[in-house]
């Protein structure tokens, strides 16, 4: 019993920083009706600049707070870059799935070029080990520390987007493009705070995974955006609420089949219950209703 | 010259395994549909043909008809629960199926695991690999004027019109799902009695943005195009080899500059419509 609580609040902390990472995701998809590729690579790249801001001495909160920074003004760019010239001449729902592709291709080149093509490992003693036990249950310090996060993170933005006149804005341009801009939405504006938020959130995403493991790779990008896209899908595209609970679904159904099943199909099951959920009900959880045509 | 093609016969072979590929892919977005599942079937068909020519000894022909038959198969399996689905979800459903089949690959034992299946018999020569490919290109284009492929420019351009003009849009849905799953099927077979080593690795969303880019690049509703591309970003990573850990930039930078500059890609250059 005690293990199995072990494995929920594993499952807990890994759904955390999934939620972050799929907020961001299905947050343009609402938004926009993109799908945005790139978002994995700039949650890579996030967490590749607290390590290096980190290791040039920097306080790790301080490197967190401006790699999450850094990461909302990569998401400003890629708009500017890849879905700005797109949306000008309506071109439509899969030319800007493949230019973010072609951005996210371009990140990783930058980070690769920048870092070379290996794993990093922060620096041995650097982060904090420190456990925190409840009787027979355990958690990490830094694992209690980035829930802390993604739930002050998922608050905050629950805030933004209820009880701010950005908030209005977004839910505006996602209800209706076209009706929010003839009522007034500078839709520009907008949508480019839009991918600040959602780029900022993926970004805090890597940079506590990247904390949580040690490590920053290059692949911790590619590793993770198909489980997003699992997540939104099971969640409902466009939906937050269904994105966390997406989220933590997953992340306990992952760390649950680990230890009662077998780790080897773990994968699988993301994609095959992504899959069901296509077929039986593409609108997920939480989604709009309507199945939208291309 | 002869010398000059020696040297080079095994990236020669990759531009062709790769058009190959970008022209499967080319006949699913021909029909408008985003189904990125070609490469799974690449996977599916490598292991099938490679399983048998290892345990049981076939010959070149025998592999490729078997692996092409079993992608066939995955192909007609993915698209039958995947018929109502439009644009970004086809795209997820069939990027999913991938991953499945990637995971798949990775644990049933019979396919070698991660570590991957070697010994394979090296028997695909370039002769086999453009003999394929332009089979492949003539038959496309030999049907180009035909009901099948205007159907599927039809359905691309609008499909409620091709329903009301009497296409039967499910169908031509499946048939460009299989179609296309066979011709990455057969790239599949080749790719494995070439490089005679495998891995599930190998079949991973990874190639599949990349036969995307070649797609892209090359001209997405034109087989000759496609095939272009592929050769140029199979002779890219090569050509720019000085810039070392810089190259994938220009890679996305490519891509990046002819989606919003050139959306029809090179075919753009001759196609008029």
């Amino acid at each position: 019993m005690a293990n199995l609580a072990q494995q929920l609040i594993n499952g807990i902390t890994l759904g955390a920083v999934y939620a972050l990472f799929a907020i961001g995701y299905t947050l343009v998809f609402g938004v926009l009706d993109i799908l945005n590729l790139a978002h994995a690579a700039i949650f890579m790249a996030a967490a590749f600049a607290a390590f290096a801001l980190f290791g040039f001495g920097v306080p790790l909160v301080a490197a967190g707070a401006l790699a999450i920074v850094f990461g909302g003004l990569l998401g400003i760019a890629l708009d500017r870059v890849a879905f700005a010239p797109l949306r000008a001449r309506n071109a439509g729902t899969l030319a800007p799935l493949i230019s973010s592709i072609g951005v996210g291709i371009i990140i990783q080149g930058v980070v690769r070029g920048t870092f070379g093509p290996d794993q990093h490992r922060f620096a041995i003693g650097s982060l904090s080990t420190a456990q925190l036990t409840f009787g027979p249950l355990s958690i990490g310090a830094l694992d209690l520390i980035a829930i802390a996060v993604a739930i002050a993170f998922m608050l905050a933005l629950n805030y933004v987007l209820m009880h701010t006149a950005l908030g209005r804005s977004i839910r505006a341009v996602a209800d209706d493009r076209i009706a929010a801009a003839i009522l007034g939405v500078d839709l520009e504006r907008t949508i480019a705070l839009t991918f600040f938020i959602a780029s900022a959130l993926g970004a805090a995403a890597g940079i506590l995974i990247g904390l949580q493991f040690g490590t920053v790779s290059l692949d911790m990008g590619s590793r993770i955006e198909l489980k997003g896209l699992a997540i939104i899908v099971l969640g409902g595209m466009g939906s937050i609420t269904g994105a966390v609970l997406g989220a933590f679904i997953l992340g306990i159904a992952e760390t649950l089949s680990v230890a009662l099943v077998s780790s080897s199909y773990r994968d699988a099951i993301a994609f095959a219950l992504m899959f069901a959920i296509l077929v039986a009900r593409p609108s997920g959880l939480f989604g709009k209703k309507s199945l939208r045509s291309a | 010259m002869i010398a000059f093609l020696a040297a080079h016969s095994k990236l020669i072979d990759q531009i062709g395994i790769n058009a190959l590929l970008a022209v499967s892919l080319m006949i699913s977005l021909r029909a408008g549909q985003l189904a990125l599942a070609q490469v799974a079937c690449m996977g599916i068909a490598a292991y099938a043909g490679s399983v048998g020519a290892i345990a049981y000894g076939w010959n070149l022909p025998t592999s490729m008809a078997a692996g092409t038959l079993c992608a066939m198969a995955a192909a007609a399996l993915l698209a039958l629960p995947t018929a109502r689905l439009r644009g970004v979800f086809l795209a997820i459903a069939t990027i999913g199926f991938g991953e499945v089949a990637r995971i798949v690959e990775i644990n049933v034992p019979i396919t070698g695991g991660a570590e991957g299946l070697a010994n394979i018999p090296n028997d695909a020569n370039t002769a086999w690999i453009y003999g394929t490919l332009v089979a492949a290109l003539a038959a496309l284009l030999a049907f180009s004027r035909g009901p099948w492929v205007l159907a599927l420019d039809a359905v691309r351009e609008d499909e409620v019109a091709a329903r009301g003009c009497g296409i039967d849009v499910g169908t031509v849905r499946f048939g460009a799902l299989v179609a296309g799953g066979a011709v990455a099927g057969l790239a599949g077979v080749l790719y494995a009695h070439a490089n005679f080593f495998i891995t599930p690795g190998d079949f991973g969303f990874g190639r599949m943005e990349q036969v995307l880019v070649y797609s892209v690049i090359g001209g997405t509703t034109s087989a000759v195009g496609s095939a272009l591309g592929a050769a140029a970003l199979t002779i890219l990573p090569e050509a720019i080899r000085f810039l070392h850990d810089y190259r994938e930039i220009t890679t996305g930078a490519l891509l990046l500059g002819f989606i919003i500059f050139a959306p029809r890609g090179l075919a753009g250059l001759w196609q008029r419509t």
